[in-house]
């Protein structure tokens, strides 16, 4: 018995309808790595991480790549990383940063300068 | 500027063009949903829309430049014998070797005749030619990253591509049957014909399947399968235009 499918093009492929399927066996080539996306929107703008595809080779990356981050919008360029290069920090040293948020003084928003540039302009306005 | 003659013989030129593109963008969408792997299947199925963008560009300078009927007409109302697509598009899609190697032979075709339609002094086809130049650019570098890919992969890769190019040399020969006043399009210098983009898809394919590791047919001793262009078509046509224009048939004058 043919598998009879709504989908036609299912259907003209005759295939045989089996009770059973036989075991899957995966092989190496089955077993892709992933490659980190990079795109870049506008020349001189950095290039975003935008996610992963899998492929055999990082230029079968790239061409997959193309169709899945590059379809819409703007894009001039594309960086493929594999994964395996990607030197990734261990979660449970995150205790690194942990008092990174209370250092006020390294965020711009920290300091009060809005007077002092007040002040200054004031004192230029006759120059 | 041209007299009827040269008009017709550009009238030719870009339908047979346009079939091509429609034809075999009808048949590469057939894989979508079965691709065969989900990147593939965007990628592949991407390629198929742009296919019949390609072929729209073209039905629209027939319509609106040469006076032929809309595109949709020409699409879809005609019939099986006024297609002049060549025989290699008709073909259905096969195992992926097929559709690959076809992909691979038609695409290193179609940069080539852009590429010269660019150059051409009919304006309206040479601005199309021009828009579509990245999309066929990556239409090749899709094909030949996969033939290289696979010509380079295990045994049962490299033997189904070898084995898919020799079947169908002769079909993609075809594609270069001469058509209808191309020698008149030759000496205006409008066109530089198919004898010498045959010269130049031989080149450009003998490259890539040098660097996949494949062996190249010997052109001189495959005889071209020939007719298409003039409207002889293969059992297979049919049926796929009767699919194509199932929707259409229904309410041609619906709106979209």
């Amino acid at each position: 018995m043919k598998i009879k499918s709504l989908d036609p093009r299912v259907s003209r492929l005759e295939l045989d309808v089996v009770d059973k399927q036989p075991d899957a066996v995966l092989h190496v080539q089955d077993h892709w790595a992933t490659y980190q996306v990079f795109h870049q929107r506008k020349r001189g703008e950095k290039h975003s991480s935008v996610g992963i595809v899998h492929a055999p080779s990082a230029e079968m990356a790239l061409v997959f790549a193309k169709e899945q981050y590059g379809r819409r919008g703007e894009t001039v360029n594309m960086w493929i990383v594999n994964t395996r290069d990607v030197l990734a920090m261990d979660y449970d040293d995150y205790d690194v940063f942990a008092t990174t948020p209370d250092k006020m003084y390294r965020d711009p928003a920290g300091y009060k300068v809005n007077d002092k540039i007040a002040e200054f302009k004031k004192s230029n306005l006759h120059v | 500027m041209f007299n009827k003659q040269t008009l017709d013989a550009v009238r030719s030129l870009l339908l047979f063009q346009a079939d091509d593109h429609l034809i075999i963008g009808h048949r590469n969408s057939e894989w979508t949903g079965l691709g065969p792997i989900l990147e593939e299947d965007i990628a592949f199925s991407s390629i198929a829309q742009d296919k019949i963008g390609h072929a729209l560009g073209l039905y629209t300078i027939l319509n609106e430049n040469l006076g032929e009927a809309e595109p949709d007409t020409l699409a879809f109302m005609r019939n099986e014998s006024d297609f002049t697509s060549c025989q290699l598009v008709e073909l259905p899609i096969g195992e992926y070797d097929f559709s690959l190697v076809r992909h691979l032979f038609f695409d290193i075709a179609a940069l080539i005749r852009f590429e010269d339609l660019a150059t051409s002094s009919f304006d309206p086809v040479a601005k199309l030619a021009r828009k579509v130049k990245g999309e066929i650019k990556y239409h090749v570098f899709h094909a030949n990253t996969f033939i290289k890919q696979l010509g380079h992969g295990s045994e049962e890769s490299k033997a189904r591509l070898q084995s898919a190019i020799n079947q169908n040399f002769g079909l993609a020969l075809g594609m270069f049957e001469s058509f209808e006043g191309e020698k008149l399009l030759i000496d205006q210098g409008i066109y530089k014909g198919e004898a010498a983009i045959r010269e130049a898809w031989l080149g450009e394919l003998q490259a890539v399947l040098l660097e996949a590791d494949l062996k190249m047919p010997d052109a001189g001793k495959v005889e071209p399968v020939y007719g298409g262009r003039k409207g002889f078509h293969t059992e297979y046509l049919q049926p796929l235009l009767d699919e194509m224009t199932e929707v259409f048939r229904v309410d041609p004058a619906a709106e979209w």
